[in-house]
């Protein structure tokens, strides 16, 4: 089965080498999901997969198998309209180099998920009962697997509380 | 990274089919890693992250986890919430919520050190890596590594968070071979190192992980909490930490439960400190001594003999947490 990148298949690699990292990369030229590290510790490398966000430089791209992959390039509306999570980055300046912010904001689409859902973190007080809305404490916890080597943390949560706060009127 | 095959197993007979020379692929966050860094090799991936997995209750009244449950849904599972606590705190506190999502109960189990000379495959000496050739962490940097357990062969820890949490809730593994099926209590599944630093578990060659299960949750499994302490205080390993379970009757400990993590080669289950703290009055005073009783054994290195008095303290300000008292 082919892999199914921003709603277009693509066909598996013949080499069960190939990060999903690297064929994004490389061989499908979406170069807006970064590599930091190459072995799980930055976050630079998030994508979406079946919607939950992952690691692509430790995910075989044959991993991902049948599966929809959905990256930085996937996120604009029909009409190129920016993502409102890529808008509030721009308004919060939550990037200096930008090479963390595609995975960032992966990343963030995902958490915003979970905190729907209701998923804990480590930081949520009561277990049974969930998170207790978005605060800023769950936005640093949720986002700790996202590294700024700029150090934008600050407008990175400020974006995100943005969207947080719009998504909830 | 040399060549490997790659197939996914289709259920698992087929997994079990696996030749000699394959390796399970669970989410891949350790495996494809270790590949990538040539510290391991695999002729073939045999991916076992997509057979059935669930979570669902045995007829006693446990829990049954299948191998291939991502982390993320073991720790946001309702009934590990409310009856396992410490299994929920446990695993948020691991990795990050992208490296959750992707890895499995079964490869968390399986998951190889991290000392640093382990990894470094092209530049330092490990016996675990290569067996003879001698430990370079013995000397070396050493902050992350044993106090309990150890051997002149090898001073690596286990580096999960999850086991910590089951080793102390009396977790059971269900494994699945070429000879058919067997449990192992996790307290017995990892070894200490000894003088075969390379043997870590009691998994033999073809042996599959086919779900890890859980008593019962009695008073002190509910009423439970797991402590990590590590130099950030996100997304990393942890120096130490404490799984700890508590049932006070009258003031006094009717059961406890307490396992550690970031001091052995295994998740160590405390049972010095528990068996000292029966019956006793549940106040921090006693909490110390059972603590610093357990740790009697302790072997520190150069770089982490502060982790004796870091997980004496912890235990104590966890299980007086417990007691409803001020840690
Ligand atoms: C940056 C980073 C930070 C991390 N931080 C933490 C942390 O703070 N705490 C923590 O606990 N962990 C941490 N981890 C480790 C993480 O928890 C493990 O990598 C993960 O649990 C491994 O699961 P997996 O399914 O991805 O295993 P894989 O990488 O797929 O496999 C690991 C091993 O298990 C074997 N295996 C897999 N499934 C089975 C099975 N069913 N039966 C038998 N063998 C099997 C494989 O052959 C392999 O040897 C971190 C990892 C990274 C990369
Ligand atoms: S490049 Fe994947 S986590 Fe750093
Ligand atoms: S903006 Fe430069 S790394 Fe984050």
């Amino acid at each position: 089965m082919p892999i199914s990148i921003n709603g277009a298949d693509h066909p598996l690699p013949d080499d069960p080498r190939v990060s999903l990292l690297d064929l994004l990369r490389e061989r499908e030229g979406l170069t807006g999901t970064k590599l930091g590290c190459n072995q799980g510790a930055c976050g630079a490398c998030t994508v979406l997969l079946d919607g939950e966000r992952v690691l692509s430089c430790l995910t075989l791209a044959v991993q991902a198998d049948g599966r929809e992959v959905r990256t930085i390039e996937g996120l604009e509306g029909p009409d190129g309209a920016l993502h409102p999570l890529q808008q509030a980055f721009i308004d919060h300046d939550g990037f200096q180099c930008g090479y963390c912010t595609p995975g960032q904001i992966c990343s963030a689409i995902a958490m915003a998920q979970e905190l729907r859902r209701g998923d804990p973190s480590h930081v949520t007080a009561d277990l049974a009962s969930g998170p207790n809305g978005p605060t800023r404490e769950e936005i640093r916890e949720r986002m700790s697997g996202n590294l700024c080597r700029c150090g934008a943390h600050n407008g990175i949560v400020e974006a995100i509380e943005q969207m947080l706060a719009r998504e909830a009127l | 990274m040399t060549p490997f095959a790659y197939r996914t197993a289709s259920d698992r007979a087929d997994a079990l089919s696996a030749h000699s020379g394959a390796r399970f692929l669970g989410g891949g966050t350790n495996l494809v890693d270790l590949l990538r860094q040539n510290v391991e090799s695999a002729a073939e991936l045999v991916d076992v992250s997509r057979l059935p997995g669930s979570i669902s209750e045995t007829v006693n009244g446990g829990l049954l986890v299948g191998a291939s449950v991502k982390n993320s849904a073991l720790a946001a599972h309702p009934l590990v919430r409310s009856r396992y606590p410490m299994l929920s705190r446990a695993l948020l506190a691991g990795a990050s919520a992208q490296i959750r999502n992707m890895a499995t109960v079964g490869g968390n189990i399986m998951q190889r050190t991290r000392c640093v000379y382990f990894y470094d495959a092209e530049g330092a000496r490990c016996n675990k890596r290569q067996p003879g050739s001698g430990c370079d962490a013995i000397g070396g940097f050493n902050r992350y590594h044993a106090i309990l357990g150890a051997s002149e062969d090898c001073v690596a820890t286990h580096p999960s968070d999850m086991c910590v949490a089951l080793t102390a809730l009396d977790a059971v593994v269900h494994i699945a071979g070429p000879d058919g099926e067997r449990t192992v209590a996790l307290t017995e599944f990892h070894q200490l190192p000894g003088a075969t630093p390379h043997i870590e578990t009691l998994l033999k060659p073809g042996e599959l992980i086919t779900a890890v299960e859980l008593p019962p949750a009695g008073a002190s499994a509910t009423h439970s909490e797991y402590r990590k302490v590590r130099d950030r205080s996100s997304y990393a390993f942890a120096l130490i930490s404490v799984a700890g379970g508590l049932e006070v009757v009258d003031g006094k400990v009717a059961d406890v439960r307490i396992a550690l993590g970031g001091v052995a080669a295994k998740p160590w289950r405390a049972t010095r400190a528990e068996a000292a703290l029966k019956g006793l009055p549940a106040t921090r005073e006693n909490f110390l001594a059972a603590a610093a009783e357990e740790l009697t054994a302790a072997r520190p290195l150069d770089g982490n003999a502060f982790k004796v008095g870091l997980t004496q303290r912890t235990i104590a300000a966890v299980l007086t947490s417990l007691a409803g008292e001020r840690a």
